[in-house]
């Protein structure tokens, strides 16, 4: 019953595929596009802002300066990065875009890079928010009789650029490895804690933990000086928890079944 | 050109499709017939690349689906009108597509009109949209880089019947000029429609194909008595093989001419004698796929 006939000649098509360029755009219009994702992006600026609102209060005059408000604003936002960047993985699961998204860019690998690209820019943004709030609080501080001193070590903001982008690698690793929001994030929350707790538990652990612990290792990056033992401390936990869950993760999201 | 060779998927020892073979040619609609759990979905994500067959190969404009630089423009998908992110709008959803494929964003306004979502209904997040609108929003993202083939499952999916109706002069259109469209259902009737060819799966295998009037031509004739109960005895008493349809009458597998001459050596009034058509193939649909419609993709 099957009728076949010879197939026509398929002109070639001329049409390229999308380069990196506009699929990192593409990813970074999708960080801002739904009301998550630009909540998420707005409670980052707010909590950068609360805390130094807080500092105008509670630091001595002669402490409020440029840099005093720039290094504390780093770490709640180093908080929140990561969970930009499971959301920005894991939400194509979750909410089934990745149908569409692999169906337009069957390459995954290149969506998956593009992704990385947009979260690696939204951390190095994240950098430029806390030099304005910074700014902005150095000016306040001087108005109100603070010493709004303008001093800043240079080094300390590549420091913070290293930071905020393992920070939000190191989430996008684990949103890639578990392909799952709830999950990805609650693993990431918990396991600083976990190292804690062990570390506390077992005395064979507090060296390794040296090592391993990102929220020990990543410490000194919210300071202008960094040791060679201490970057030396600071690549091996990101090779553990950065690099080994992306490289795991992409090797699964490449291979799963989309449906 | 749509070449599907061979596929077969197994989730275990369990397989899904099996052995599935056909060909969609430009010009033409092929209708992707079989109840739930059939294999279809599974089968069409194989062609597009989005589920690794176990073995076989499916091409698209002669290449595999994952070899296409930018698929987009050469293939309009539509598999699943509920996947979308629900806090996007309509407009959104279609302006990534548009930018991913590097299409003019022109298109998103153009599309936007062809499937009927006006602009309040395209500012709209997509998790206020009902069913129909969803599907709607779909056939909008496979239209945009304007390609020559659509692979769309299920489409007709909470459509309202003037959607369906709408839908098949879009699908007939796009075959016209020359477009390949496969199309999916689990009901007759909307392929039926609109469809030149019917590929027929129940349980993960291929039980018919062919062109749709082929398929109907050896259906038979429909025969309707006032007395179903004698026509029954008499029919079988001729050795013409009948099977009750599903509104009353028989099909009778044998020209019109014999099942007359049955029925008025037995002195029976008729009040119905033609070829069976559509209700052949609803025929040819259950026998088909009977029993295959319970085992639903176990996965």
């Amino acid at each position: 019953m099957t009728t076949t006939t010879e197939p026509r000649v398929v002109t070639p098509s001329p049409v390229t595929a999308p380069s990196l360029a506009r699929l990192t755009g593409v990813e970074l219009r999708k960080l801002v596009d739904t009301r998550a994702g630009r909540w998420l992006l707005i409670t980052i600026g707010l909590i950068a802002v609360a805390l130094a609102v807080v500092q105008l209060f509670v630091l001595d005059d002669v402490q409020q300066t440029f840099q005093n408000f720039f290094d504390p604003s780093l770490l709640p936002i180093s908080l929140l990065l990561p969970v930009l960047g499971i959301l920005s993985i894991t939400a194509e699961w979750s909410q089934r875009t990745a149908l569409t998204t692999f169906t337009l860019t069957p390459r995954r690998e290149r969506v998956i890079l593009a992704k990385l690209g947009a979260v690696l820019l939204a951390a190095l943004a994240s950098v430029l928010v806390s030099l304005a709030v910074a700014a902005v609080f150095t000016l306040l501080a001087r108005a109100t009789g603070g010493a709004g001193g303008w001093d800043l070590e240079w080094a300390s903001v590549p420091h913070a650029a290293v930071f905020q982008i393992a920070s939000v690698l190191m989430g996008a690793g684990f949103g890639l490895l578990l392909l799952n929001t709830p999950l990805a994030i609650v693993t990431y929350l918990l396991l600083p804690t976990v190292w804690t707790i062990l570390s506390g538990l077992i005395r064979a652990l507090r060296e390794p933990a040296r090592w391993l612990d990102t929220s020990s290792t990543m410490q000194p990056l919210v300071t202008s000086e960094v040791t060679a033992l201490q970057w030396g401390r600071l690549a091996v936990s990101l090779l553990v928890w950065v690099a080994v869950p992306l490289a795991a993760g992409l090797w699964r999201a490449l291979r799963r079944e989309v449906s | 050109m749509i070449a599907v060779d061979h596929l077969t998927k197994r989730y275990g020892p369990h397989a899904v499709v099996e052995d599935v073979s056909f060909r969609c040619e430009p010009g033409t609609v092929t209708g992707f017939l079989g109840p739930n759990g059939a294999g279809k979905s599974t089968t069409m994500r194989m062609i597009c690349g989005l589920t690794p067959p176990t073995s076989g190969t499916a091409t698209v404009a002669g290449r595999p689906f994952r070899q296409l630089p930018n698929p987009g423009r050469e293939i309009g998908v539509l598999l699943d009108a509920s996947a979308q992110h629900a806090g996007r709008t309509g407009r959104e959803a279609l302006t990534l597509a548009a930018r991913t494929q590097g299409v003019d964003s022109d298109r998103v306004a153009a599309v936007l009109d062809l499937v009927g979502l006006n602009a309040v209904a395209a500012r709209r997040r997509v998790g206020a949209y009902s069913l129909g609108m969803r599907q709607r929003l779909g056939l909008a993202l496979a239209l945009l880089g304007d390609p020559r083939v659509l692979i769309l499952d299920e489409p007709a999916n909470g459509l309202d019947p003037e959607g369906i109706y709408w839908m098949r002069g879009l699908l007939r259109d796009f075959a016209d000029r020359g477009g390949t469209v496969l199309l999916s259902s689990h009901l007759l009737r909307e392929v039926e429609a609109v469809a030149d060819r019917l590929v027929v799966i129940g349980g993960g295998r291929i039980v018919a194909q062919g062109g749709k009037d082929e398929l109907l031509a050896g259906t038979g004739t429909l025969v309707r008595a006032r007395d179903q109960h004698a026509l029954r005895l008499t029919l079988d008493r001729a050795g013409l093989d009948a099977t009750a349809g599903t509104d009353g009458g028989f099909v009778v597998r044998a020209e019109a001419g014999a099942v007359g001459q049955a029925a008025a050596d037995a002195g029976l009034v008729l009040t119905e004698l033609r070829p069976a058509g559509s209700g052949g193939l609803e025929q040819l649909f259950l026998t088909l796929t009977a029993g295959a419609s319970t085992k639903e993709a176990v996965r």
